[in-house]
């Protein structure tokens, strides 16, 4: 292997390693704030996708009939359970934000569609139109089941994923996309010639982690969301209620994943299904980070990234191999590294 | 009228019962003190008043039942607790946790004046403003948890065992702040295994034994009380 290939695989690795720590610290926040491992986070991404893909052809998403469902569906739970709590008066509230919201969004994208947006608006409509999936699958799915032990969780979360995969054949279908490059520009750095899309998926990695650094340090908001993953019983009696939390962490999170699928559009071609080996690798970099650190899973997910592309260099039928057997050193070194925390017994 | 009265209130975890037909009332600028032996339901008590636990009996706050109510709407509505395990943010640094305190006024601009109050009551905390709560002493962390409560306006306090594990003269500390705060207008429900310490702040005390008030009163005539001294305030007034 030459300096420059090696120089051209270490760059496309950060670039795929980027659009993992997108992802990645979407999970951690999710998992910090509701205890969920949520899987079907790189589905998310797929979804935004395959979402742009369509608005760039003309068509309705498959997106807004899955968002109709979902907010129909969410409605019902939230004001059936509003009901027996004997807090009808939520109701209104409720149904702003469970039903109204997730169709307006939709609403708008069935009107712009006519009018060939531009490509910054047709990603503007696809990150939208995505945001309320994972918030209204919490409503219908997680938020009856909050207090389960985190392995319930995750055993819902990853059927929750194969349900999500199902959907999302059946509302996107089968074809694979691949959407426009969101740049066309080259750079020569250093004599190795650089594609602007890779600095593009590098840039907005940054900014977006720069954003959330800034939401949890900044805002009220952020700062409720770190205390409800640090201490739930102390973040409640300070009125800091871990359903609303979770809406943000998942409404929030969302972003992340979706920028992360508007980014790996271009380069990869996407399936509905594309989203679990997404997600699967951005999970190896959370764990790299214990599941809690920030910076931690950052450099964990483009160190995924990096080795993801040397692997499929060496030996291309291996890679996935090489990266998922990366899980098991690292598992051990964490499980000596970090004192083993028994899971909260409360009440 | 009380501000907060629980009306033969009684919390079962599954099958036992901890604490059977208790009732209490804490009048507006009252320091109202619950001494009792360790496992007399003092820690359960509380927490179903907070809504932390299920009950039956009646709880009315301000005249107003708080049944179906959750914690969030109980603190919305004035009361706040001070748990035994202080149950502050660990990660956050100190003035986090403290804006946190906060997060229940919907008027957030009287926040920094708030802010600002507690750092002049407790010079400590301001000291360690960007230390992470984690890394605080024990009576430390104590001020930090009646900080953060008192950053929300609390119309009612509830305290469980602020004493707990901590050095003495820490302890004399913390009860001249409890002391001060009815100044401030705050009651104060303060829930102590240090009887002699919560006698002689409160204006008026109950015993709970085995989950059931066997005795109440006057501060000042249960201090003297010679049944009482016996069983829980010891050695006398030598220290």
């Amino acid at each position: 292997m030459t300096s420059d290939i090696a120089a051209i695989l270490a760059l496309d690795g950060i670039a795929t390693g980027a659009i993992y720590v997108l992802v990645a610290v979407g999970t951690v926040l999710i998992f910090t704030v509701t205890r969920v491992m949520f899987i079907p986070f790189g589905d998310i991404a797929a979804f935004t996708a395959l979402t742009l893909a369509a608005l760039e052809t003309g068509q309705l998403p498959g997106t807004v009939g899955l968002v109709l469902v979902l907010a129909v569906l969410a409605s019902l739970v939230e004001v059936w359970s509003l009901a027996r709590a004997g807090k009808a008066r939520q109701i209104p509230k409720a149904l702003v934000f469970y039903l109204l919201l997730p169709v307006l969004i939709v609403l708008l994208a069935r009107l712009a569609l006519p009018l060939t947006p531009s490509m910054p608006v047709r990603i503007l409509l696809a990150l939208l139109l995505v945001m309320p999936i994972s918030p209204l699958l919490d409503r219908i799915v997680f938020r009856p089941i909050a207090d389960a032990s985190v392995l319930l969780l995750l055993i819902v979360s990853m059927a929750l994923h194969f349900a999500l995969v199902g959907l999302g054949l059946l509302f996107f279908g089968p074809e694979g996309v691949r959407t426009q490059p969101l740049t066309n520009a080259a750079f020569e750095i250093f004599g190795v010639h650089v594609g602007g899309q890779t600095i593009l998926i590098v840039l907005a990695s940054i900014v977006f982690s720069g954003l959330l650094y800034l939401f949890f340090g900044f805002t009220l908001t952020g700062k409720a969301l770190r205390a409800t993953a640090v201490n739930r019983t102390g973040a409640r009696l300070m009125g800091i209620r871990p359903a609303r939390s979770g809406a943000i962490a998942y409404l929030v999170g969302s972003l992340m994943a979706g920028v992360s699928g508007i980014l790996v559009a271009p380069v990869n071609t996407i399936f509905y299904d594309s989203g679990f080996l997404l997600g699967l690798k951005a999970f190896v970099g959370a764990i790299i980070g214990g599941l809690a650190s920030y910076p931690g899973t950052a450099i964990g997910a483009v160190f995924v990234g990096v080795l993801e592309s040397f692997a499929s260099f060496e030996s291309s039928a291996l890679k996935e191999v090489i990266v998922f057997s990366l899980l098991i050193p690292i598992l051990i070194w964490r499980s000596i590294a970090s004192p083993h925390i028994e899971e909260e017994v409360e009440e | 009228m009380a501000l907060l009265s629980l009306r033969n209130v009684s919390v079962s975890y599954d099958k036992v019962e901890a604490v059977r037909g208790v009732s209490l009332d804490v009048e507006a600028g009252q320091i109202v003190s619950v001494i009792g032996p360790n496992g007399a339901g003092k820690t359960t008590m509380m927490l179903a008043t907070m809504g932390l636990l299920p009950l039956t009996g009646e709880v009315t706050f301000e005249g107003a039942s708080l049944a179906g109510l959750d914690v969030e709407d109980r603190v919305e509505r004035g009361i706040c607790l001070v748990p035994e395990k202080r149950e502050l943010f660990s990660d956050l640094s100190v003035a986090d946790n403290l804006i946190l305190g906060s997060y229940s006024l919907k008027d957030r601009s009287g926040v920094d004046a708030a802010l600002a109050q507690v750092y002049e009551r407790f010079p400590r905390l301001r000291e360690r403003r960007r230390q992470a709560a984690g890394t605080l002493s024990g009576g430390e962390r104590q001020m930090l948890a009646l900080g953060r409560a008192l950053m929300a306006k609390p119309k009612l306090l509830i305290l469980d065992e602020p004493s707990l594990g901590l050095a003495p003269l820490i302890v004399r500390e913390i009860f001249r702040t409890i002391a001060s705060l009815r100044a401030l207008g705050v009651s104060v429900l303060l829930v102590e295994q240090n009887a002699r310490a919560a006698l002689e702040t409160a204006d008026y005390g109950y015993v709970l034994e085995t989950g059931e008030i066997v005795q109440e009163g006057l501060a000042d005539s249960l201090i003297h009380d010679p049944k009482l001294i016996a069983a829980y305030l010891g050695g006398g007034e030598s220290r």
